[in-house]
């Protein structure tokens, strides 16, 4: 069994059967008196943060999880199927598990996916995807203007906030930590 | 060929020999003499949180402890006549390890006799200015104005804690826990705070004052413990039951139960003038005058880069 020494960023644990995964933490030694660990603390199925504190040298349960990179493959209702390009093995996740990160996938797409247990609990896209306008009011032309911004709906049914500029079949990078638009790609 | 320059390493042995430096002609111009006391010592301290280090000779046969402070061999030296003395030296803890820890550290310990606690705090205030002083010529900070703020214990569980001490003083580990998550983190957060009045439990090697509670204090910067100043306890008996209490206290918790340091206890019934006295972390200091956002910050070689 775990303690508090073995507590750093990224550790996961198990309270009351969830896990969680230490975002930050601090010893604290306060004057002449007990130890505690202080902890920042992430429920991995929800993404809430909640603060934790531990006395030191408390037992910790390790929460059985792993992460492995997995291919998408195709939709399937309401889910989204994903390989291990290693193994084979196939595993879905439904929309709302995914979220926001259903509009990241395409095909071929490689995702890091959070398994609990052995079942799959959350998804971490790459950093930046690149996805193609679908529709969106068109660009003025000569306007490499900033300033202004519209909407633009790309093929994963994404929606961005673009500069004027972009039309129609343009290909944009998009940073899917916060969802923005970062440039348009040449082609 | 020499390897190129880390002027990281460089900047931190520069600004820590500036505060040795400093904290040495501010106890010079006062009068106080520096000491040096042992590493490896009988009895390494005996409050219940404190782990030390064993150490054995080449046998394999226990020898004695790091100390975890240099506070009984200091007394000792009041016993005998110094009666203003300074220490800046390492002390050595088990088991903490943090942003604000390292198994070991700089510690600033000094003693005045015929002296109060009032006067370490005075003492303690001025040295803080002098040595952010002594770091300005190098165009770092601002020294804080003085006298710092003063609280009580139940003062400071009272406005940062929304409890009063006489709720929490019987159950020792709620009382940390509310301290460590509530109060310290908010404790000095402008300028430094003076936190006075510890409940008798938590006394320590401090006398009682004539309100009962134990005349200790403790100064708190932005969230961090600073130092753990007394005035001095000087009746054997009374230090005896203490140690005696803290060693059933350390058996029931399951910790290592460390002797008694039996020649303090002599030299304490021998005679040791009322005295002040105050333990500094001077790594500590360095991080919270420089603005750094841990110890390790300001130190050549952390454990970690050991």
């Amino acid at each position: 069994m775990a303690d508090t020494s073995d507590i750093k960023k990224g550790f996961k644990m198990l309270i009351d059967g969830v896990p969680f995964a230490v975002v930050d933490h601090q010893f604290v030694k306060p004057g002449k008196g007990q130890a505690f660990v202080r902890t920042r603390i992430k429920n991995m199925m929800t993404g809430a943060v909640i603060d934790r504190t531990f006395k030191s040298g408390e037992k910790l349960e390790k929460a059985d999880t792993e992460e492995r990179t997995m291919q998408y493959l195709y939709p399937e209702g309401d889910a989204r199927v994903f390989m291990d390009t290693r193994s084979y093995e196939q595993i879905s996740l439904s929309n709302e598990q995914l979220g926001d990160n259903v509009h990241y996938l395409l095909d071929g797409t490689e995702v890091d996916i959070m398994l609990f247990e052995g079942r799959p609990i959350g998804v971490t896209p790459p950093t930046f995807v690149e996805l193609l306008v679908t529709e969106t009011e068109p660009g003025f032309k000569g306007d490499t203007s900033s300033n202004t911004t519209k909407p633009a709906t790309c093929e994963t049914d994404l929606v961005v906030n673009v500069p004027l500029f972009v039309n129609a079949g343009d290909k944009l990078k998009i940073d899917t930590r916060t969802g923005d638009y970062v440039e348009r790609v040449k082609r | 060929m020499a390897a190129p320059a880390d002027p990281a390493v460089l900047q931190v042995l520069a600004l820590r020999a500036v505060a040795h430096r400093s904290i040495r002609r501010f106890f010079e111009e006062r009068d106080f003499v520096e000491v040096e006391t042992p590493a490896i010592v009988p009895s390494p301290g005996l409050d219940v949180h404190l782990a030390a280090f064993e150490v054995r000779n080449p046998k394999g046969e226990p020898a004695g402890w790091l100390a975890t402070s240099p506070e009984y061999q200091m007394k000792r030296l009041l016993s005998a006549g110094a009666e203003r003395i300074f220490q800046l030296g390492r002390s050595y803890r088990a088991d903490e390890h943090g942003r604000h820890h390292e198994r070991e550290f700089t510690m600033l310990e000094w003693y005045r006799a015929d002296s109060t606690s009032d006067d370490v705090i005075r003492d303690t205030e001025e040295l803080v200015a002098f040595v952010a002083n002594a770091l300005t010529e190098k165009g770092e900070l601002s020294p804080f104005s003085v006298p710092w703020q003063r609280l009580t214990v139940d003062e400071a569980l009272q406005v940062h804690g929304d409890v009063a001490l006489d709720a929490v003083i019987h159950d020792e580990e709620r009382f940390f826990r509310v301290w460590a998550e509530e109060v310290q983190p908010r404790l000095g957060n402008e300028r430094p705070v003076i936190v006075t009045d510890w409940p008798s439990s938590m006394a320590s090697l401090a006398r009682l004052k004539p309100n009962g509670m134990a005349d200790r204090f403790e100064a708190f910067f932005r969230g961090v413990e600073l130092c753990n100043g007394f005035g001095e306890l000087t009746d054997a008996a009374e230090q005896r039951r203490r140690f005696e209490r803290d060693q059933a206290d350390r058996q029931a918790a399951g910790a290592p139960v460390y002797p008694i340091d039996e020649r303090f206890l002599d030299d304490l019934e021998r005679g040791m003038p009322e005295s002040g006295g105050n333990a500094l972390g001077v790594d500590r200091l360095l991080m919270l005058l420089l603005g750094a956002d841990s110890i390790q910050a300001v130190m050549p070689f952390p454990e970690e880069r050991l």
